[in-house]
């Protein structure tokens, strides 16, 4: 794990600089979760340093790689927290990183936004004063697929799941709520992460009478489903989780993905977002700003950054770099971000509900908001 | 126990005392407490490889055994930390009797094999058995171990308990080796036919070595456990096995004390890595933390290489020639061959 810590170009200043901790799982098998984060990091605190800082103090990372191990996320967020001494910090990336580091925030009282979904990292409230999180939550994804088939007198459905965290928690999700919204699960899949085929499973929902296919995951596999349903000539309407928003995942499925539904961030969609919508000013300003920043697309998760970063910037503005205040002044502040507005209560540490995922499809290759 | 490892241990007991005041840092005290972890460990891996010369990719399975049956037994059954430690040891001890039974009948590769295939069942049951272990999402709210009624709150007092343990184990582990058991060990590791025909019943002396080395890798997982309070499958993969085993292989096989010297020098690596990357940016290089494996797998190719016996073997052959070159240097031929 190494100081990325970072000079600003311009010193903001004589006043002592900010300093903030970041975790990210840079390398390893969650790269692809903890790059864009990092980029986006790295990215907004040099626009706040240009800009002469926060209130004149200049705003320092300090970059740690958790390579996604619990073990060495426990490790950076402790260096971050005890040897850098920093105000607050941002992530880890994954759910798992993130459990096995609240023991270490909680006891040592620094406010810490963790980059991941799972719903476990802010419940119970009591035991996660420290914790909050900027991933929107599975329920309110599962909730918009509900809704959705609700309006489409969709009743019955078959349910392929990954076997992941992610994929776990989503089945978990469905069946919760499917009695809330009058679903039968008529047949409940899974597939691991390096399956190569789900003819078999698919030909169960297709044999149970299922009237649509939910598809959740997060791993490339899931972009088998939408290819075998076209070989069985299934053509029921295809649901997939938020963790299909990642173009690539579109893209290597082909033409097979087109017209299939998911939940997403408005971020994966942003320039088909309604012009009077409250997100989209800064959809498009962080789309831009991150694509000519870096030879690469936004991302749900570099948004996360993105909001993290914003959150404890307006913090630091409003009353300094004490952890205690910080973590204060966030319960009670209200966010249009990249991944909702967020509504912080000392009660709700997420702040995001259901209207922070816009139901989306596939459109001549592109993620498009559904038109209702 | 020779004399020299009774100097070991002087110097091991010193430094598990003087480190936390050098280092400082609850930081540098966190990432040795890991360490101790993986001493722990790896001595048990060093007892099975080492002396009785079977290879093992499963002893992650082992770790895994020991914390999920301590967070398991704590957060869902209320037992006490140390009763779950050892329920997680006893039933470490009996999967390694079941397993070790027909593995431990095969040799070289194929011991290799299905060690790794075990690792790689318990690693899946972590993951897919939701109901039993969590799944992904793992066990929450594991407590920290007590002792005599005090809870090991700080990093400090968990990493003086944590060496502690550390010396307990490879005190015991001394004593095995020097013990009949040992001796049979290291005869099976020559030649198994030839221990075999002196009297030395092979099979029996390997699963109970088998199963001791599981007890403790068990017992470093619950002592994981208890200081991260919270597992999940992630840690306890089929690359953990062989991290192990690359540690007693870079310390040294044939020596307990390679198995420390090789679990402690890769332990710290990373952090004596980031070390390097401040000097470094100072003189204009940046150190990027994805060049972090080039520069492990350099470090160990140089070991296999010059130091095949291992570091420990090589330190101590290096130290035993330079002693001799300051004798023939008091003799004033240096140069001359004895």
């Amino acid at each position: 794990m190494f100081i990325v810590s970072f000079a600003s170009i311009l010193h903001a200043g004589e006043k002592e600089p900010y300093h903030i901790g970041c975790a990210f799982a840079i390398t390893g098998k969650a790269a692809w979760l903890g790059e864009p984060e990092r980029n986006t990091a790295v990215m907004i605190a040099e626009q706040i340093n240009k800009a002469g800082g926060i209130n004149g103090h200049e705003l320092v990372l300090h970059i740690e790689d958790t390579q996604g191990s619990n073990t060495r996320a426990v490790n950076a967020i402790k260096k971050l927290i005890k040897k850098d001494n920093v105000c607050a910090v941002i992530g880890p990336s994954r759910s798992g990183t993130t459990l096995a580091s609240i023991p270490v925030v909680q006891q040592a009282k620094v406010p810490m936004l963790s980059c991941a979904a799972a719903a476990s990292i802010t419940n119970p409230p009591e035991k996660r004063e420290w914790v909050f999180k900027m991933g929107q939550n599975d329920s309110d994804a599962a909730r918009r697929i509900y809704e959705h088939m609700q309006e489409n007198g969709i009743e019955k459905v078959g349910v392929i799941t990954g076997t992941t965290g992610f994929g776990d928690a989503g089945r978990t999700q469905l069946k919760n709520l499917k009695d809330e919204y009058g679903i039968e699960i008529v047949a409940d899949e899974t597939y691991a992460p390096g399956d190569t085929d789900m003819t078999a499973q698919l030909i169960s929902i297709r044999k149970s009478g299922a009237q649509a296919v939910i598809n959740w995951s997060i791993v490339p596999a899931q972009s088998i489903v939408p290819q075998n349903m076209d070989q069985l000539k299934m053509d029921i309407p295809l649901y997939q989780s938020h963790g299909f928003a990642n173009i690539k995942y579109a893209e290597s499925a082909g033409e097979s993905a087109e017209g299939s539904i998911f939940p997403a961030g408005r971020i994966m969609a942003a320039k088909t977002v309604p012009a009077d919508h409250p997100q989209k000013e800064v959809l498009i300003s962080y789309k831009n700003a991150y694509e000519s920043s870096y030879d690469d697309q936004v991302t749900t998760f570099g948004g996360h950054a993105y909001d993290a970063m914003h959150i404890i910037a307006k913090a630091l503005e409003k009353v300094g770099d004490n952890p205690a205040k910080i973590k204060e002044t966030i319960e009670n502040m209200e966010f249009v971000g990249i991944s909702g507005v967020f509504e912080f209560s000392e009660n709700d540490h997420c702040g995001l509900d259901k209207t922070a995922f816009e139901m989306m499809t596939v459109k001549d290759g592109r993620f498009v908001v559904l038109d209702r | 126990m020779h004399a020299k490892d009774y100097i070991g241990f002087s110097i091991l007991i010193g430094m598990v005392l003087v480190m936390p005041h050098l280092v400082g840092n609850d930081y540098y005290v966190g990432v040795l407490v890991f360490a101790a972890f993986n001493c722990l460990a790896c001595i048990g891996l060093c007892l099975l490889m080492g002396y009785a010369g079977q290879i093992s990719l499963g002893h992650g399975a082992f770790i895994a055994i020991g914390a999920y049956a301590s967070g398991l037994l704590t957060t869902k059954m209320g037992w006490s930390p140390w009763t779950a430690m050892a329920a997680g040891a006893f039933l470490a001890m009996a999967i390694a009797f079941i397993v070790g039974i027909p593995t431990l009948r095969l040799k070289g590769h194929y011991l290799a094999m299905a060690t790794l295939g075990f690792a790689s069942i318990v690693h899946i049951v972590a993951v897919a058995a939701v109901d039993l272990t969590g799944g992904p999402a793992g066990v929450l709210g594991i407590p920290r171990i007590g002792l005599f009624g005090f809870s090991l709150d700080s990093d400090i007092q968990y990493y003086y308990f944590a060496w502690t343990a550390v010396v307990i184990g490879l005190y015991l582990a001394f004593n095995i080796i020097d013990s009949r058991i040992g001796r049979g060990l290291r005869a099976i590791h020559g030649s198994e036919d030839a221990a075999s025909a002196a009297g030395v019943n092979t099979s029996v002396y390997k699963i109970q070595v088998f199963a001791l080395s599981a007890v403790y890798a068990s017992v470093s997982g619950s002592l994981y456990a208890y200081y991260v309070n919270y597992i999940d499958p992630g840690p306890f993969d089929v690359m953990h096995s062989i991290l192990l085993v690359t540690m007693v292989a870079v310390g040294g096989l044939r020596h307990l004390w390679g198995a420390v010297i090789g679990a402690l020098l890769l332990s710290l690596l990373p952090e004596m890595l980031s070390f390097a990357a401040a000097p470094l940016q100072a003189i204009g290089i940046e150190y990027k933390p994805d060049y972090d494996i080039i520069v492990y797998g350099t470090i160990l190719l140089l070991i296999m290489l010059f130091l095949p016996e291992g570091l420990f073997a090589g330190l101590a052959a290096g130290c035993k020639s330079a002693w001799n070159l300051f004798k023939k240097i008091l003799k004033g031929r240096p140069f001359v061959r004895e």
